[in-house]
This record gives C-alpha cells, sequence and structure tokens, in this order.
C-alpha cells in the first residue's frame, strides 16, 4: 500500500481541543480524542482549512525553512504567480524577480512562464481527445486532484493529465541551468517553489517513486515575503526580465487557467465546499454542455492560499493591474498534427481506486455495519455539537460502530442519563 | 421491502429548488461506505438526481426512500403532484412539460425519465392523474 505523505500536522501543546477544525475539515477526517485534535490521514486532502480556522495557531504546514536549505548550491527560485499580489506598490514584477536574486537565488524561473506551456499543452490535448471526453477538469490544484482520487471515482478520468505549473517549472528550470552552467552536476542545482499552500508540499513528497521530481524545496510565500521585502531595490533597474504574460498570471486566481484556453463553455470553483458541490453535480450528470472545469480549493484561487499574506482580494486587484501591461503570452509551444506531447510533460495514469471511505472490504460485514451506524444515529440528539469529538451525530454513530469511540461519550446523552437519576432520586 | 434492507428515507424539499440533488449525494456517500462499484453507485446518483428534480419541478417535492441490500439497491419517489397523462409520451427523449422559467435554468430538457430507465435496471411508474407519482427504481448489484 501507498502511504500518502501529508503537510498538515498538530502542534499539540496549543492545541485546546476546541471544535472548530472539526466542522471545517471537508473530509471529516479530523476527531478530538483525548482532548487534542487528530488527523486521519487516510481521509486528509491536505487543504489547509484547519490551518486557517485554528484559532490556537494549533496546525501547522510542513515547510522547508529558509535557513535549512543548502545555500552552497545552484538555487532556483520558483516563484508562484500569486506572490506578485502581495506587494504594495509592486508596478513591475521585474523588481520582485530581481529581489529574489538578491535575497541569495542564483536564477528565478516564474511559474507563470511554465503555467503558459500547460496552456498550450491542455489546449491542444482538449482538441485531440475531443469533446465528446468533456468535461476536462484541471489537474493544477492538488488538493481538487486528491479529493477527486479519493471521493469521485467515475471522474478520475477527466482529470487533464499535463503535468502542473510547478513540475514544468522545475524540470525547465534545471535544464536551462545544466546549458547555461555546463560546470555544473545536475545534484548540484537545486530548485525552490515559493507556496501559498501546503497542498504544494504534499505534492511534491507524493511524487511516484519511479518518477522524477523537479522541485527540490518548498517554502511558504509568507516565509519568502519578509525576508525579501527588504531586498527589493527601486532605485535600481533590475537586471531581470520577466518571462511571462497575461496568461500565466491569470493562473495566480479562480477563473484564469479556465478562461486562457479561450473555451467558453468552462466552469471555474473556487473554496473547497463549492468544488465537492460541483463536483457532485458534475458526477450527476448536471451540466452537459460543460467543456473545462478549474477548481481551486482556496477562495479565490491560489492568491486565497493560506500563507498568502495579503487579503486574496486585494491580491487579485493588484495582479489585474500588472497584467494590464503585459503581453498576453510570452510562451508557445506550438505541435504539429502528428507530433504527440512530450511525455515529460504528462502525468503518470492514476492507480487502481479504493474507496478511503469504505467501512470493510467485506460486502456483508459493511452491511451489518452501515445498519448498526443507522440505528445508533438514531438514538442520538442530532444537534452535531461536536462535544464527543466527532464533527456530526452521523460521524459519532460511525466511530462508535469502528470501537473508535463509546455511544456515551455524547454529553447530551449524558445530561440525560443525569437528570434521569437525579428525577430518581427526588422520588 | 423486505426486512433485512438497510433503509434510507430523505424528504425531497418542493420549495426549495436549490436543494434537489441534495439526497442524492447523501446517498453515494453511503453506498461508497459500503463499498460498491463506483459505476454502479453513479448509475443510482443520476437517476435519483433526475427523479428528485423531476419531483421538485413537478411536485412540489415529495418522499425518497433508498432500501439496501448487498446484491440489490431500490430507490422509490413517491409524490402527490399532478401525475403523469401520458406515461410512453413522457418516457420519450425531449418530452418534456417543464414551465419555461424551470427551462431557462437548464432544466426540462425531457432527459429525467428516459435518464432514470437508461440507469436503472428496473424501472416501474405508477401514476394517476390528480392523485400522484410512485416510480420505483431497482439497481443490481454484481
Amino acid at each position: 500500500m501507498i502511504v500518502y505523505k501529508h503537510s498538515v500536522s498538530l502542534d499539540p501543546a496549543k492545541c485546546k481541543g476546541c471544535t472548530t477544525c472539526l466542522r471545517r475539515c471537508p473530509t471529516q477526517a479530523i476527531r478530538i480524542r483525548d482532548g487534542k485534535a487528530c488527523i486521519n490521514p487516510q481521509l486528509c486532502i491536505d487543504c489547509g482549512e484547519c490551518i486557517r480556522h485554528c484559532p490556537y495557531k494549533a496546525k501547522r504546514a510542513s515547510f522547508d525553512e529558509w535557513d535549512s536549505i543548502d545555500h552552497s548550491k545552484y538555487l532556483i527560485a520558483l516563484p508562484a504567480p500569486s506572490i506578485f499580489g502581495q506587494f504594495a506598490n509592486l508596478d513591475d514584477t521585474d523588481y520582485l524577480l530581481q529581489g529574489l536574486k538578491n535575497l541569495g537565488f542564483d536564477d528565478v524561473f516564474e511559474v507563470a512562464k511554465a503555467a503558459e506551456i500547460v496552456t498550450d499543452y491542455t489546449r491542444t490535448y482538449m482538441k485531440r481527445k475531443g469533446m465528446a471526453h468533456a468535461p476536462f477538469i484541471s489537474t493544477a490544484c492538488p488538493v481538487v486532484v486528491r479529493l477527486i482520487s479519493l471521493r469521485f471515482p467515475t471522474l478520475r478520468n477527466k482529470m487533464v493529465p499535463i503535468s502542473p505549473p510547478i513540475e514544468v517549472a522545475g524540470k525547465l528550470a534545471k535544464e536551462r541551468a545544466l546549458k547555461e552552467h555546463p560546470e555544473l552536476k545536475p545534484d548540484e542545482i537545486k530548485t525552490v517553489f515559493i507556496s501559498p499552500c501546503p497542498a504544494k508540499v504534499s505534492w511534491v513528497k507524493n511524487t511516484p517513486a519511479d518518477k522524477e521530481c523537479y522541485v527540490d524545496y518548498v517554502v511558504s510565500m509568507s516565509d519568502i515575503y519578509f525576508r525579501v521585502l527588504s531586498k527589493m531595490d527601486r532605485a535600481k533597474v533590475p537586471e531581470i526580465t520577466s518571462e511571462s504574460g497575461m496568461i500565466g498570471m491569470s493562473w495566480s486566481s479562480s477563473g484564469g487557467e479556465a478562461s486562457a484556453l479561450m473555451n467558453d463553455h468552462y466552469l471555474a470553483a473556487d473554496g473547497i465546499e463549492n468544488i465537492i458541490r460541483v463536483l457532485d453535480d458534475i458526477e450527476m450528470g448536471h451540466f452537459p454542455d460543460l467543456k473545462f472545469v478549474e477548481m481551486n480549493a482556496c477562495p479565490g484561487g491560489c492568491v486565497g492560499g493560506v500563507m498568502a499574506v495579503e487579503n486574496p482580494y486585494i491580491a487579485r486587484v493588484r495582479i489585474r493591474s500588472l497584467q494590464r501591461y503585459m503581453p498576453v503570452a510570452q510562451n508557445h509551444v506550438v505541435l504539429t498534427d502528428d507530433e504527440p506531447i512530450p511525455r515529460e510533460f504528462m502525468t503518470v495514469e492514476p492507480g487502481e481506486y479504493s474507496s478511503a471511505e469504505i467501512l470493510d472490504a467485506d460486502r456483508m460485514r459493511s452491511f451489518r455495519m452501515m445498519s448498526e451506524i443507522e440505528r445508533i444515529r438514531n438514538l442520538l440528539p442530532g444537534m452535531d455539537c461536536g462535544s464527543c469529538g466527532a464533527p456530526t451525530c452521523r460521524a459519532h454513530a460511525e466511530d462508535v460502530v469502528k470501537g473508535e469511540s463509546k455511544l456515551d461519550d455524547c454529553v447530551i446523552r449524558m445530561r440525560e442519563h443525569l437528570r434521569e437519576l437525579e428525577h430518581d432520586d427526588g422520588k | 421491502m423486505t426486512g433485512d434492507a438497510l433503509h434510507f428515507h430523505y424528504d425531497v424539499d418542493g420549495n426549495n429548488f436549490t436543494s434537489a440533488g441534495e439526497a442524492s449525494v447523501q446517498v453515494k456517500r453511503t453506498l461508497r461506505q459500503m463499498g460498491y462499484h463506483p459505476d454502479l453507485i453513479r448509475r443510482i446518483s443520476v437517476a435519483m438526481y433526475e427523479g428528485e428534480i423531476n419531483m421538485v419541478i413537478h411536485a412540489k417535492g415529495g418522499d425518497a426512500d433508498v432500501y439496501v441490500t448487498p446484491d440489490c439497491i431500490t430507490v422509490i419517489l413517491k409524490d402527490v403532484g399532478p401525475g403523469i397523462k401520458d406515461i410512453n409520451l413522457a418516457m420519450q427523449e425531449g418530452y418534456s412539460t417543464a414551465p419555461d422559467n424551470i427551462r431557462s435554468l437548464g432544466f426540462g430538457a425531457g432527459m429525467g425519465l428516459p435518464n432514470m430507465k437508461r440507469y436503472s435496471d428496473e424501472l416501474k411508474i405508477d401514476s394517476v392523474v390528480g392523485v400522484g407519482t410512485t416510480i420505483e427504481m431497482k439497481f443490481k448489484s454484481a
């Protein structure tokens, strides 16, 4: 079995066992046990909602620390396009790119540049596969990919098998470094993705063993933000020039990727709950004319990532104004009709589907468990208060049947027991 | 219905158009937990969704009952709406009596009953004009 490695974890010292994350978790992966939140790794999709909402900052994302990176290597920054919306008064992206070099990176390769290449390949893929296969689902957001893999098995073959921009950026950045610096050995070149979200960390950690990962480090955007701020020198003309255009930059917020495909029959959803709803609707055949579906787990798209510094709506407007004076795109891939999309720009086929939610592999046993769950659910108050440690009464019923908690962990039931006892005493 | 079937009941709220389809989402999750094949689950959820939408559009809602046994899932949708005048006509693809305001939302394409037939293994329609409609769909699990 392949064990999925997560990037969201708990700091038990800070966790008060409140029920905030419990209710916010879209896959009901969290339980409060012994007063602390526990994350079920089978169900967690690394969306970061618990990090976003924890009032005690007890949820962490395991990013690489800037200081722990080996600075003797040839380091290439891979800034996500959303970073350009984080800075007030940034009227030219080149200042930030130069700032990253000033900070200590040897080179900068914009992920927006890779996004333009991915856009071209996606357009080609859709055209060749034919619209009978629609809707095509974007695979740029790793949370969406994992969510579909776990919960929407019939949509798995709708996912566009083009590598996400982060991987394309890492690959092309390394190739460029080797070409420009023939003296370097491949393992002396390291790429550092500057990420707005923890899901990208998971994506890197879970690269299949037989596949090369072109991203070596993932640092958080907020970490780099404070470091690069003092390195951006507005008085000096940057030596570096942006290599991306409006299309690449537009990937930073919801709807950008989809509109870049020049197909009007698209849907762009953002926010994890909205995405789940859209996926349910698509699975039920609700949108027959849909050609392309872009989904971002964070509200507003990547600008809404939990590691972004700025309010996503402000960031989006800033990026829009930066885009105003950019070329439409600076990267184009032209394939002749019989030229296939290169394998190295495609993702591996999804593996065999297995349900993470299944009660028991034996149908009869899961049948009996389900009928027991229904019986217990009817004994519970239906308040979904979370005091038992499960997000809903129904989830508590499941936990009881699975032997993970006791029926009387329900405080409402306990209160009723107490009342009955008092009543008996009063007689 | 057999005594040992698992029974799930859902009220389909006819006053809230946006809630249509919620019952089939819940059924989908339950069936996933019980390990049914994804393709079977999809067939059930599509057919049930069509039925739910129909009840909301034509009959101001109704009751959805799902009976699950290890080898068969039965979905019964019961409403006290206007009934179907001509079932043969209603089974034709593209035939619809949905009002314009519903069609403008993209529904009423006349695919409801045909899809329910296509995706189920057995479809029974019991409808009396002015009294109501009961639809029973069976789905066999291999």
